[in-house]
């Protein structure tokens, strides 16, 4: 490009002739002049997001200071009491740790495979096309979609799990041990192929030569992975684990669907509890306190992912 | 490094096809005869029918509420990228005052989590009487799209050279005649990649949905799907149907315009 650089422009011909011979007036008055431009291009977009997002934020943090029950017709202002409540909630801790676990599992499976998919798909010629359609068919259904898939397939009498599994009979979703471990292979289903794409397009970044340099020195596929792959692919599995991880703490519709949170609340998460709160048994102050808590929990980890990120040299 | 051998190829092909063996099986099972759905094996039906679909098309709110979901899908798109593209271009190329706390809050707005906003939005749908509508869920929609927008088509515009732009300001277009003529041509990639995922968050958005609807007149496919009407017992096969309906226009965006799809979900991710 052979266009003046962006400095020499403000100046530019009309401003300066028109500005009597004072070209740092007419650099101010055009700075104003972009500056009120930018903002009213900026605002429309700021006032929607202020009135669907900051402003609701602001109210559900009201919200949850108070004791509102409508089909008892009480309101009335209650301070922390909402969140007094929670800290001795058995039910709430239980869905803390439903969450956390949910949170870990998934996001750790999802890192395992991702990466092993990527892996595959490396080198891949014949069919590349078919082969992210594939991929990236479980990531594109609607959560609704994905949990019907499995309901269908956890059934007891005619579900392909069990087929697979020689004829088991076992309940996944109506037993205790097994809902939460089936929860989260149908979102980790879903989910793994961001993670796999985001680790492919990683992956063909980085010189063959690396590899053909270590094939030389003799280095085996196992100590590739190790000391080349896994190194070089460290910061876009972090990326991977933060954008996961905020997903899988704010997960709702797979649990929802699946199990509403049972049996017996082994999986019923922050959402879940938040959402049965807030429009089942009609507490939207308690329901609203949960959600604060999801909010806080969710804003706390970006917070620690994005401090860790820097330190990796990432301006995240 | 050597080519790989085609074998190997197929062979990934195929494991790929056994990952999505869940949506498969569901598609099979949706054309399953009603009386051999409970039993298994075989795994192959005797003969496929389409019975399911005609259930679920003439006697479900299914098809009512495939158009649901793609008329908001469409505003929604069309209202995001909107306000995203203008929003994206001032904080690319403008002065704005506060830059750098609007992007972080932007990619705050990203992570957001929805069951945090739902009961201030839920009052406020009810106060201003847009329960059961679509522009409740427009709004909603919006509000967690819009961020995103924004974030990538601030990245993307970050390709486009600022040179030109100025180059047309010089010749004496105002910004919005530049980002018309200038700008908008070499940034459509960019706004096909942004749409696409916008229309999919919007089509798979679910919790919104199911609060703010009530009836057939805004209820989206997955609330429908999620409600399924069930008598006495559960309609594997209706729903299995129901909810391939609700996956073709995700599966031929991934299929049809998957470039557009895989710039987009890359460029969320890595434009930091």
């Amino acid at each position: 490009m052979s266009a003046p650089p962006r400095a020499g422009v403000p100046a530019g011909r009309g401003a300066s002739a028109r500005a009597g011979g004072d070209p740092g007036a007419a650099a101010r008055r055009r700075h104003r002049r972009r500056r009120r431009q930018g903002l009213l291009l900026v605002a429309p977009a700021l006032i929607v997001l202020a009135a669907l997002t900051a402003y609701p934020t602001l109210w559900v943090l009201w919200l949850s200071l108070q004791r509102r029950i409508p089909i008892f017709g009480i309101e009335r202002f209650e301070g922390l009491g909402n969140f007094v409540f929670l800290a001795g909630d058995p039910r709430f801790w239980n869905a803390v740790r439903v969450t956390l676990g949910f949170a870990v599992a998934s996001v750790g499976l999802e890192l395992v495979g991702g990466l092993a998919v990527a892996l595959m798909l490396r080198g891949q010629r014949v069919g590349r096309r078919a082969a992210i359609s594939l991929l990236l068919l479980s990531w594109a259904l609607p959560s609704v979609v994905t949990a019907k898939l499995f309901e269908w397939l956890f059934n007891p009498t005619a579900g392909l799990v069990n087929f697979a599994l020689g004829g088991a009979a076992l309940n996944w979703l109506g037993d205790p041990a097994l809902a939460l471990p089936g929860v989260i292979v149908a979102d980790a289903w879903r989910t793994l192929p961001f993670v796999a794409l985001l680790c492919y397009a990683r992956l063909a970044t980085i010189p063959p030569a690396i590899y053909e340099a270590a094939q030389m020195d003799g280095a085996g596929a196992l100590a590739t992975f190790w000391r080349i792959t896994l190194p070089l692919s460290r910061q876009i599995l972090l990326i991977a684990v933060l954008f996961r991880t905020l997903d899988a703490l704010r997960a709702f519709d797979v649990m929802f669907i699946l199990t509403g949170g049972g049996p017996a609340g082994t999986t019923e998460t922050l959402t879940v509890y938040a959402y049965r709160s807030l429009f089942q048994t009609l507490q939207l102050g308690l329901g609203s306190a949960v959600g604060v808590a999801v909010f806080a929990l969710v804003m706390a980890v970006a917070w620690g992912y994005l401090r860790a990120l820097r330190r990796e040299g990432l301006t995240a | 490094m050597t080519p790989r051998a085609l074998w190997k190829d197929l062979a990934v092909l195929a494991a790929l096809a056994l990952y999505a063996v869940p949506f498969f099986w569901q598609a099979l099972t949706s054309l399953k005869p009603e009386a051999e759905l409970m039993v298994l094996p075989p795994l192959w039906p005797s003969r496929l029918t389409w019975e399911h679909y005609q259930v679920v098309l003439e006697r479900s709110p299914m098809l009512r509420a495939l158009g649901n979901s793609l008329g908001v899908g469409a505003i929604t798109t069309a209202l995001s990228l909107g306000l995203g593209a203008a929003a994206a271009y001032g904080l690319a190329r403008f002065p704005v005052p506060g830059k750098g706390a609007l992007l972080l809050a932007l990619i705050a707005g990203t992570a957001f989590p929805q069951i945090a906003t739902v009961s201030p939005l839920y009052l406020l749908v009810r106060a201003l009487d847009l329960r059961d509508t679509w522009l409740a869920l427009i709004l909603a929609n919006t509000s967690f799209a819009l961020p995103l927008v924004i974030w990538l088509l601030a990245g993307f515009l970050r390709d486009v050279p600022a040179e030109l732009e100025e180059a047309a300001a010089v010749d004496g277009a105002g910004p919005v005649r530049a980002f018309r003529w200038v700008v908008l041509p070499l940034l459509a990639p960019g706004l096909a990649s942004s749409a696409l995922l916008t229309f999919l968050l919007s089509w798979n958005e679910f919790l919104f949905a199911y609060t703010f609807t009530a009836t057939e007149a805004s209820r989206t496919a997955p609330v429908a799907l999620a409600l399924f009407p069930g008598v006495f017992e559960v309609p594997w096969g209706d729903i299995a149907a129901a909810s391939m309906l609700a996956s073709l226009p995700p599966v031929a965006l991934v299929v049809g315009l998957q470039r557009y799809l895989v710039r987009g979900l890359l460029a969320g991710a890595l434009r930091e």
